[in-house]
Protein backbone atom coordinates (compact mmCIF):
# COMPACT_ATOMS: atom_id res chain seq x y z
CA UNK A 1 0.00 0.00 0.00
CA UNK A 2 2.11 3.06 1.72
CA UNK A 3 5.10 1.43 -0.68
CA UNK A 4 3.73 2.08 -4.16
CA UNK A 5 5.05 5.43 -4.30
CA UNK A 6 9.11 4.14 -3.75
CA UNK A 7 8.99 1.10 -5.85
CA UNK A 8 6.94 2.24 -8.88
CA UNK A 9 10.38 2.68 -10.88
CA UNK A 10 10.39 0.69 -13.97
CA UNK A 11 8.05 -1.87 -15.16
CA UNK A 12 3.81 -1.35 -14.31
CA UNK A 13 2.68 -4.28 -12.55
CA UNK A 14 -1.23 -5.90 -13.70
CA UNK A 15 -2.87 -7.93 -11.61
CA UNK A 16 -5.44 -10.23 -13.27
CA UNK A 17 -7.99 -10.79 -11.31
CA UNK A 18 -12.02 -11.92 -10.81
CA UNK A 19 -13.24 -13.26 -7.43
CA UNK A 20 -15.22 -16.48 -9.36
CA UNK A 21 -13.09 -19.65 -10.96
CA UNK A 22 -12.81 -20.35 -14.60
CA UNK A 23 -13.46 -17.10 -16.52
CA UNK A 24 -11.00 -16.47 -17.96
CA UNK A 25 -7.73 -14.98 -16.05
CA UNK A 26 -5.05 -17.04 -17.46
CA UNK A 27 -6.29 -17.16 -20.57
CA UNK A 28 -6.89 -13.19 -20.72
CA UNK A 29 -3.22 -13.37 -18.92
CA UNK A 30 -1.63 -15.00 -21.70
CA UNK A 31 -2.90 -13.15 -24.36
CA UNK A 32 -2.46 -9.58 -22.69
CA UNK A 33 1.27 -10.87 -22.12
CA UNK A 34 1.68 -11.83 -25.98
CA UNK A 35 0.09 -8.69 -27.03
CA UNK A 36 2.44 -6.62 -25.24
CA UNK A 37 5.24 -8.53 -26.49
CA UNK A 38 4.32 -8.51 -29.99
CA UNK A 39 3.72 -4.67 -28.99
CA UNK A 40 7.71 -4.52 -28.57
CA UNK A 41 7.60 -4.32 -25.12
CA UNK A 42 9.49 -6.46 -22.06
CA UNK A 43 7.41 -8.58 -20.28
CA UNK A 44 7.29 -10.84 -17.37
CA UNK A 45 3.54 -12.94 -17.06
CA UNK A 46 3.71 -14.57 -13.73
CA UNK A 47 1.28 -17.38 -12.56
CA UNK A 48 0.64 -16.68 -9.18
CA UNK A 49 -2.00 -19.24 -8.87
CA UNK A 50 0.36 -21.87 -6.52
CA UNK A 51 -0.76 -25.60 -7.11
CA UNK A 52 -3.07 -24.78 -9.78
CA UNK A 53 -0.25 -24.06 -12.38
CA UNK A 54 -1.57 -23.16 -15.41
CA UNK A 55 -0.38 -20.39 -17.40
CA UNK A 56 3.00 -22.13 -18.56
CA UNK A 57 0.43 -24.83 -20.64
CA UNK A 58 -1.44 -22.15 -21.83
CA UNK A 59 1.75 -20.21 -23.29
CA UNK A 60 2.99 -23.69 -24.63
CA UNK A 61 5.65 -23.44 -22.37
CA UNK A 62 5.25 -26.65 -19.95
CA UNK A 63 8.29 -28.85 -20.82
CA UNK A 64 10.76 -26.20 -20.24
CA UNK A 65 9.89 -25.68 -16.98
CA UNK A 66 13.18 -26.10 -14.43
CA UNK A 67 12.68 -23.49 -11.29
CA UNK A 68 9.22 -21.72 -9.76
CA UNK A 69 8.21 -19.13 -8.05
CA UNK A 70 7.94 -21.18 -4.63
CA UNK A 71 12.02 -21.99 -5.22
CA UNK A 72 12.85 -18.58 -6.11
CA UNK A 73 10.93 -17.49 -2.83
CA UNK A 74 12.74 -20.15 -0.65
CA UNK A 75 15.83 -19.32 -2.10
CA UNK A 76 16.77 -22.40 -4.23
CA UNK A 77 16.92 -20.20 -8.00
CA UNK A 78 18.05 -17.05 -8.80
CA UNK A 79 15.22 -15.31 -10.18
CA UNK A 80 16.83 -15.54 -13.70
CA UNK A 81 16.91 -19.37 -13.80
CA UNK A 82 13.07 -19.48 -13.37
CA UNK A 83 12.12 -16.75 -15.91
CA UNK A 84 10.95 -18.98 -19.12
CA UNK A 85 11.68 -17.58 -22.48
CA UNK A 86 8.72 -17.64 -25.12
CA UNK A 87 9.30 -19.24 -27.71
CA UNK A 88 8.67 -16.64 -30.52
CA UNK A 89 9.67 -14.25 -28.14
CA UNK A 90 12.51 -13.03 -26.88
CA UNK A 91 11.28 -10.16 -24.28
CA UNK A 92 8.74 -12.48 -22.95
CA UNK A 93 9.40 -14.77 -19.93
CA UNK A 94 6.94 -16.56 -17.74
CA UNK A 95 7.57 -17.39 -14.04
CA UNK A 96 5.08 -20.32 -13.24
CA UNK A 97 4.03 -21.47 -10.25
CA UNK A 98 4.72 -24.61 -8.20
CA UNK A 99 2.57 -27.26 -8.93
CA UNK A 100 3.09 -29.05 -5.87
CA UNK A 101 2.76 -26.61 -2.69
CA UNK A 102 -0.19 -24.67 -1.19
CA UNK A 103 -0.57 -20.82 -1.47
CA UNK A 104 0.80 -20.31 1.72
CA UNK A 105 4.34 -21.19 0.48
CA UNK A 106 4.47 -17.40 -0.76
CA UNK A 107 3.37 -14.08 0.87
CA UNK A 108 2.34 -10.66 -0.64
CA UNK A 109 5.79 -9.52 0.51
CA UNK A 110 7.04 -11.80 -1.35
CA UNK A 111 5.60 -11.03 -4.48
CA UNK A 112 6.50 -7.46 -3.78
CA UNK A 113 9.86 -8.50 -3.44
CA UNK A 114 9.98 -10.52 -6.44
CA UNK A 115 8.49 -7.66 -8.65
CA UNK A 116 10.65 -5.23 -7.58
CA UNK A 117 13.81 -7.32 -8.78
CA UNK A 118 12.15 -7.65 -11.88
CA UNK A 119 10.83 -4.02 -12.13
CA UNK A 120 14.19 -2.90 -13.61
CA UNK A 121 14.09 -5.76 -16.56
CA UNK A 122 11.11 -5.28 -18.37
CA UNK A 123 8.14 -3.16 -18.89
CA UNK A 124 5.13 -4.97 -18.03
CA UNK A 125 4.82 -7.82 -15.33
CA UNK A 126 1.24 -9.67 -14.98
CA UNK A 127 0.67 -11.38 -12.69
CA UNK A 128 -2.33 -14.22 -13.08
CA UNK A 129 -4.30 -14.38 -9.62
CA UNK A 130 -6.05 -17.26 -8.78
CA UNK A 131 -10.10 -17.35 -8.08
CA UNK A 132 -11.11 -16.25 -4.99
CA UNK A 133 -10.74 -13.90 -2.10
CA UNK A 134 -7.80 -15.72 0.25
CA UNK A 135 -4.12 -15.63 0.64
CA UNK A 136 -3.59 -16.38 -3.44
CA UNK A 137 -5.50 -13.17 -4.10
CA UNK A 138 -4.13 -11.28 -1.54
CA UNK A 139 -0.23 -12.53 -3.16
CA UNK A 140 -1.30 -11.43 -6.52
CA UNK A 141 -3.29 -7.80 -5.09
CA UNK A 142 -0.46 -6.34 -3.09
CA UNK A 143 3.16 -5.62 -5.67
CA UNK A 144 -0.32 -4.66 -8.35
CA UNK A 145 -0.16 -1.02 -9.59
CA UNK A 146 -2.99 -1.95 -11.76
CA UNK A 147 -5.65 -4.25 -11.44
CA UNK A 148 -7.72 -5.79 -14.31
CA UNK A 149 -10.91 -7.72 -13.18
CA UNK A 150 -12.07 -9.96 -16.25
CA UNK A 151 -15.66 -11.37 -15.21
CA UNK A 152 -18.55 -13.45 -17.87
CA UNK A 153 -21.23 -11.65 -18.78
CA UNK A 154 -23.41 -13.92 -15.42
CA UNK A 155 -24.82 -13.49 -12.65
CA UNK A 156 -22.32 -15.13 -10.35
CA UNK A 157 -19.24 -13.81 -12.20
CA UNK A 158 -20.35 -10.29 -11.80
CA UNK A 159 -21.56 -11.24 -8.55
CA UNK A 160 -18.26 -12.14 -7.43
CA UNK A 161 -16.79 -9.31 -9.65
CA UNK A 162 -18.29 -6.97 -7.27
CA UNK A 163 -16.83 -8.46 -4.31
CA UNK A 164 -13.50 -8.66 -5.18
CA UNK A 165 -14.06 -5.15 -7.11
CA UNK A 166 -14.52 -3.90 -3.20
CA UNK A 167 -11.52 -5.71 -1.82
CA UNK A 168 -9.50 -3.67 -3.91
CA UNK A 169 -10.49 -0.99 -3.04
CA UNK A 170 -10.26 -1.23 0.24
CA UNK A 171 -6.46 -2.31 -0.09
CA UNK A 172 -6.29 0.92 -1.88
CA UNK A 173 -5.05 -0.50 -5.36
CA UNK A 174 -8.80 0.35 -6.83
CA UNK A 175 -10.46 1.10 -8.81
CA UNK A 176 -9.37 -1.49 -11.56
CA UNK A 177 -10.21 -1.98 -14.75
CA UNK A 178 -12.54 -4.44 -16.13
CA UNK A 179 -12.26 -7.53 -18.78
CA UNK A 180 -15.72 -8.63 -19.96
CA UNK A 181 -14.61 -11.78 -21.50
CA UNK A 182 -17.04 -14.60 -23.29
CA UNK A 183 -20.02 -12.36 -24.18
CA UNK A 184 -22.19 -13.71 -27.05
CA UNK A 185 -23.39 -11.08 -29.11
CA UNK A 186 -26.07 -13.53 -30.33
CA UNK A 187 -27.50 -13.87 -27.21
CA UNK A 188 -26.86 -10.05 -25.70
CA UNK A 189 -29.08 -9.34 -28.96
CA UNK A 190 -32.11 -11.38 -28.03
CA UNK A 191 -31.79 -9.95 -24.32
CA UNK A 192 -31.03 -13.33 -23.22
CA UNK A 193 -27.59 -12.11 -21.71
CA UNK A 194 -26.45 -8.94 -19.99
CA UNK A 195 -24.92 -7.30 -22.23
CA UNK A 196 -21.56 -4.79 -21.31
CA UNK A 197 -23.44 -1.63 -21.07
CA UNK A 198 -25.30 -3.84 -18.01
CA UNK A 199 -22.07 -4.90 -16.79
CA UNK A 200 -20.60 -1.70 -16.38
CA UNK A 201 -24.24 -0.10 -15.21
CA UNK A 202 -24.14 -2.27 -12.43
CA UNK A 203 -20.52 -2.46 -11.43
CA UNK A 204 -19.38 1.19 -12.35
CA UNK A 205 -15.95 0.16 -13.39
CA UNK A 206 -14.60 1.54 -16.41
CA UNK A 207 -14.21 -1.55 -18.99
CA UNK A 208 -10.76 -1.73 -20.85
CA UNK A 209 -11.84 -4.85 -23.09
CA UNK A 210 -14.47 -6.91 -24.13
CA UNK A 211 -13.92 -10.42 -25.20
CA UNK A 212 -16.23 -12.39 -27.32
CA UNK A 213 -17.09 -16.23 -27.06
CA UNK A 214 -14.54 -17.63 -29.06
CA UNK A 215 -14.44 -21.30 -30.05
CA UNK A 216 -11.24 -20.36 -31.22
CA UNK A 217 -9.72 -19.78 -27.99
CA UNK A 218 -10.65 -24.17 -26.96
CA UNK A 219 -7.91 -25.01 -30.22
CA UNK A 220 -5.81 -21.93 -28.76
CA UNK A 221 -5.27 -23.76 -25.18
CA UNK A 222 -5.26 -27.60 -27.23
CA UNK A 223 -2.31 -26.29 -28.85
CA UNK A 224 -0.23 -24.21 -26.51
CA UNK A 225 -0.59 -21.17 -28.89
CA UNK A 226 -2.73 -18.16 -26.97
CA UNK A 227 -5.26 -16.77 -29.27
CA UNK A 228 -4.25 -13.56 -30.43
CA UNK A 229 -1.68 -15.38 -32.49
CA UNK A 230 -4.32 -16.06 -34.74
CA UNK A 231 -5.18 -13.45 -37.47
CA UNK A 232 -8.27 -14.88 -37.53
CA UNK A 233 -9.74 -15.13 -34.02
CA UNK A 234 -12.13 -11.80 -32.51
CA UNK A 235 -11.13 -12.70 -29.09
CA UNK A 236 -7.69 -12.94 -29.97
CA UNK A 237 -7.86 -9.09 -31.90
CA UNK A 238 -10.28 -7.85 -28.69
CA UNK A 239 -7.13 -8.73 -26.30
CA UNK A 240 -4.56 -7.49 -28.72
CA UNK A 241 -6.92 -4.62 -28.51
CA UNK A 242 -6.70 -3.93 -24.96
CA UNK A 243 -2.90 -4.73 -24.85
CA UNK A 244 -2.62 -1.36 -27.03
CA UNK A 245 -5.08 0.28 -24.61
CA UNK A 246 -2.38 -0.59 -21.85
CA UNK A 247 0.24 1.22 -23.78
CA UNK A 248 -1.62 4.25 -23.94
CA UNK A 249 -3.35 4.25 -27.21
CA UNK A 250 -6.59 5.34 -28.20
CA UNK A 251 -8.17 2.35 -29.72
CA UNK A 252 -12.20 2.01 -30.74
CA UNK A 253 -14.24 -0.59 -29.00
CA UNK A 254 -15.10 -3.32 -31.16
CA UNK A 255 -18.30 -3.14 -32.99
CA UNK A 256 -19.36 -6.50 -31.52
CA UNK A 257 -23.15 -5.85 -32.76
CA UNK A 258 -24.03 -6.28 -29.29
CA UNK A 259 -27.18 -3.72 -29.09
CA UNK A 260 -24.81 -1.01 -27.75
CA UNK A 261 -27.01 1.93 -25.65
CA UNK A 262 -27.87 5.11 -27.08
CA UNK A 263 -25.76 6.56 -24.90
CA UNK A 264 -22.88 4.91 -25.90
CA UNK A 265 -23.44 5.23 -29.46
CA UNK A 266 -23.82 8.86 -28.80
CA UNK A 267 -20.20 8.87 -27.22
CA UNK A 268 -18.60 6.88 -29.46
CA UNK A 269 -19.46 9.45 -32.13
CA UNK A 270 -16.53 11.41 -30.09
CA UNK A 271 -14.47 8.47 -29.21
CA UNK A 272 -13.84 7.67 -33.29
CA UNK A 273 -13.16 10.87 -33.82
CA UNK B 1 -35.90 1.64 -7.00
CA UNK B 2 -39.74 0.36 -7.53
CA UNK B 3 -40.33 2.97 -10.62
CA UNK B 4 -37.03 2.04 -12.48
CA UNK B 5 -37.73 -1.81 -12.26
CA UNK B 6 -40.66 -1.76 -14.00
CA UNK B 7 -39.79 0.56 -16.61
CA UNK B 8 -36.82 -2.04 -17.55
CA UNK B 9 -39.05 -4.53 -17.17
CA UNK B 10 -41.32 -3.22 -19.89
CA UNK B 11 -38.56 -2.37 -22.08
CA UNK B 12 -36.70 -5.54 -22.07
CA UNK B 13 -38.40 -9.08 -21.03
CA UNK B 14 -35.28 -11.19 -21.85
CA UNK B 15 -33.99 -13.25 -19.19
CA UNK B 16 -30.68 -10.60 -19.45
CA UNK B 17 -32.90 -8.08 -17.71
CA UNK B 18 -34.14 -10.12 -15.11
CA UNK B 19 -30.50 -10.80 -14.47
CA UNK B 20 -30.27 -7.23 -14.17
CA UNK B 21 -32.25 -7.20 -12.06
CA UNK B 22 -31.51 -9.38 -9.63
CA UNK B 23 -28.36 -8.79 -9.35
CA UNK B 24 -28.34 -4.94 -8.18
CA UNK B 25 -31.02 -6.54 -5.67
CA UNK B 26 -28.31 -8.99 -3.98
CA UNK B 27 -25.52 -6.24 -4.43
CA UNK B 28 -27.50 -3.75 -2.62
CA UNK B 29 -27.19 -6.25 0.35
CA UNK B 30 -23.68 -7.73 -0.64
CA UNK B 31 -22.23 -4.26 -0.39
CA UNK B 32 -23.37 -3.12 2.66
CA UNK B 33 -23.06 -6.36 4.56
CA UNK B 34 -27.09 -6.13 5.48
CA UNK B 35 -29.00 -8.98 4.49
CA UNK B 36 -32.38 -8.56 3.31
CA UNK B 37 -33.99 -9.64 6.49
CA UNK B 38 -31.79 -7.55 8.47
CA UNK B 39 -33.02 -4.86 6.31
CA UNK B 40 -36.60 -5.82 7.23
CA UNK B 41 -35.87 -5.88 10.90
CA UNK B 42 -34.40 -2.67 10.55
CA UNK B 43 -37.58 -0.90 8.84
CA UNK B 44 -40.13 -2.64 11.03
CA UNK B 45 -37.97 -0.89 14.51
CA UNK B 46 -37.91 2.39 12.68
CA UNK B 47 -41.71 2.13 11.98
CA UNK B 48 -42.14 1.40 15.31
CA UNK B 49 -40.54 4.40 16.57
CA UNK B 50 -42.24 6.76 14.20
CA UNK B 51 -45.81 4.84 15.05
CA UNK B 52 -45.68 5.96 18.53
CA UNK B 53 -45.53 10.16 17.69
CA UNK B 54 -47.44 9.78 14.40
CA UNK B 55 -50.86 7.74 13.14
CA UNK B 56 -48.97 6.12 10.39
CA UNK B 57 -50.43 5.20 7.43
CA UNK B 58 -48.91 1.50 7.14
CA UNK B 59 -49.90 0.11 3.45
CA UNK B 60 -48.57 3.54 2.00
CA UNK B 61 -44.94 3.31 3.93
CA UNK B 62 -42.02 3.36 1.22
CA UNK B 63 -38.67 2.57 2.73
CA UNK B 64 -35.90 2.00 -0.26
CA UNK B 65 -32.19 1.49 -0.57
CA UNK B 66 -30.44 3.60 -3.11
CA UNK B 67 -26.84 3.50 -4.48
CA UNK B 68 -25.27 5.71 -6.69
CA UNK B 69 -22.14 3.56 -6.51
CA UNK B 70 -20.29 0.85 -4.36
CA UNK B 71 -19.50 3.72 -1.48
CA UNK B 72 -22.80 5.57 -1.45
CA UNK B 73 -26.07 4.48 -0.02
CA UNK B 74 -28.89 6.02 0.78
CA UNK B 75 -31.58 5.03 3.21
CA UNK B 76 -34.84 6.40 1.58
CA UNK B 77 -37.87 6.59 3.38
CA UNK B 78 -41.50 7.72 2.25
CA UNK B 79 -43.80 7.82 5.62
CA UNK B 80 -47.52 8.74 5.11
CA UNK B 81 -49.52 9.82 8.37
CA UNK B 82 -52.83 11.16 8.92
CA UNK B 83 -52.02 12.37 12.45
CA UNK B 84 -50.15 12.53 15.83
CA UNK B 85 -50.73 9.81 18.65
CA UNK B 86 -52.03 11.13 21.98
CA UNK B 87 -48.75 12.98 23.84
CA UNK B 88 -48.14 10.39 26.84
CA UNK B 89 -48.27 7.56 23.62
CA UNK B 90 -44.68 9.70 22.38
CA UNK B 91 -43.59 10.32 26.02
CA UNK B 92 -43.25 7.06 26.92
CA UNK B 93 -39.83 5.45 25.69
CA UNK B 94 -40.31 2.19 27.47
CA UNK B 95 -43.68 1.52 25.02
CA UNK B 96 -43.48 -1.83 23.06
CA UNK B 97 -43.19 -1.04 19.32
CA UNK B 98 -46.62 -0.21 17.72
CA UNK B 99 -49.39 1.68 19.26
CA UNK B 100 -52.73 -0.49 20.18
CA UNK B 101 -54.21 2.69 17.44
CA UNK B 102 -52.16 1.30 14.49
CA UNK B 103 -51.69 -2.05 15.17
CA UNK B 104 -55.55 -2.35 15.00
CA UNK B 105 -55.48 -0.46 11.42
CA UNK B 106 -52.55 -3.19 10.26
N1 LIG C 1 -13.43 -15.79 -24.91
C1 LIG C 1 -13.52 -17.12 -24.72
N2 LIG C 1 -14.21 -17.88 -25.59
C2 LIG C 1 -14.31 -19.22 -25.38
N3 LIG C 1 -13.78 -19.87 -24.34
C3 LIG C 1 -13.10 -19.18 -23.44
C4 LIG C 1 -12.92 -17.76 -23.56
N4 LIG C 1 -12.19 -17.33 -22.52
C5 LIG C 1 -11.91 -18.41 -21.76
N5 LIG C 1 -12.44 -19.53 -22.29
C6 LIG C 1 -12.35 -20.90 -21.75
O1 LIG C 1 -12.79 -20.86 -20.41
C7 LIG C 1 -12.09 -21.77 -19.61
C8 LIG C 1 -11.51 -21.08 -18.39
O2 LIG C 1 -10.54 -20.15 -18.79
P1 LIG C 1 -9.29 -19.80 -17.87
O3 LIG C 1 -8.56 -21.02 -17.47
O4 LIG C 1 -8.54 -18.72 -18.55
O5 LIG C 1 -10.04 -19.21 -16.60
P2 LIG C 1 -9.42 -18.81 -15.19
O6 LIG C 1 -10.18 -17.64 -14.72
O7 LIG C 1 -7.95 -18.66 -15.29
O8 LIG C 1 -9.76 -20.09 -14.31
P3 LIG C 1 -9.23 -20.43 -12.83
O9 LIG C 1 -10.06 -19.59 -11.91
O10 LIG C 1 -9.50 -21.88 -12.68
O11 LIG C 1 -7.78 -20.08 -12.78
C9 LIG C 1 -11.02 -22.38 -20.51
O12 LIG C 1 -11.48 -23.63 -20.95
C10 LIG C 1 -10.94 -21.41 -21.68
O13 LIG C 1 -10.57 -22.05 -22.86
MG1 LIG D 1 -6.40 -19.60 -14.11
Amino acid sequence: MGSEEKSRVGAQVITVSSGKGGVGKTTATANLGISLASLGKRVVVIDADIGLRNLDIIMGLENRIVYDLVDVVEGRSKLRQAMIKHKRFDDLFLIPAAQTRDKMSVSPEDMVQVTDDLRQECDYILIDSPAGIERGFRNALEPADEVLIVTNPEVSAVRDADRIIGLIEAAEKGPGKLIINRLKTDLVRKGEMLSSDDVYDILGLDIIGIIPEDELVLSASNSGVPVTLNMNSQAGLAFNNIARRIIGEDVPFMNLHGNPSLLRRFLRLFDGR
Amino acid sequence: MGIIKSLFGRRNRGSGATAKDRLRFVLQHDRIHLPPERMEAMKREILAVIARYLVVDQDRVEIDLEQRDRRQSKLIAEVPFTGQQPANNAADAQLPAMSADTADKA
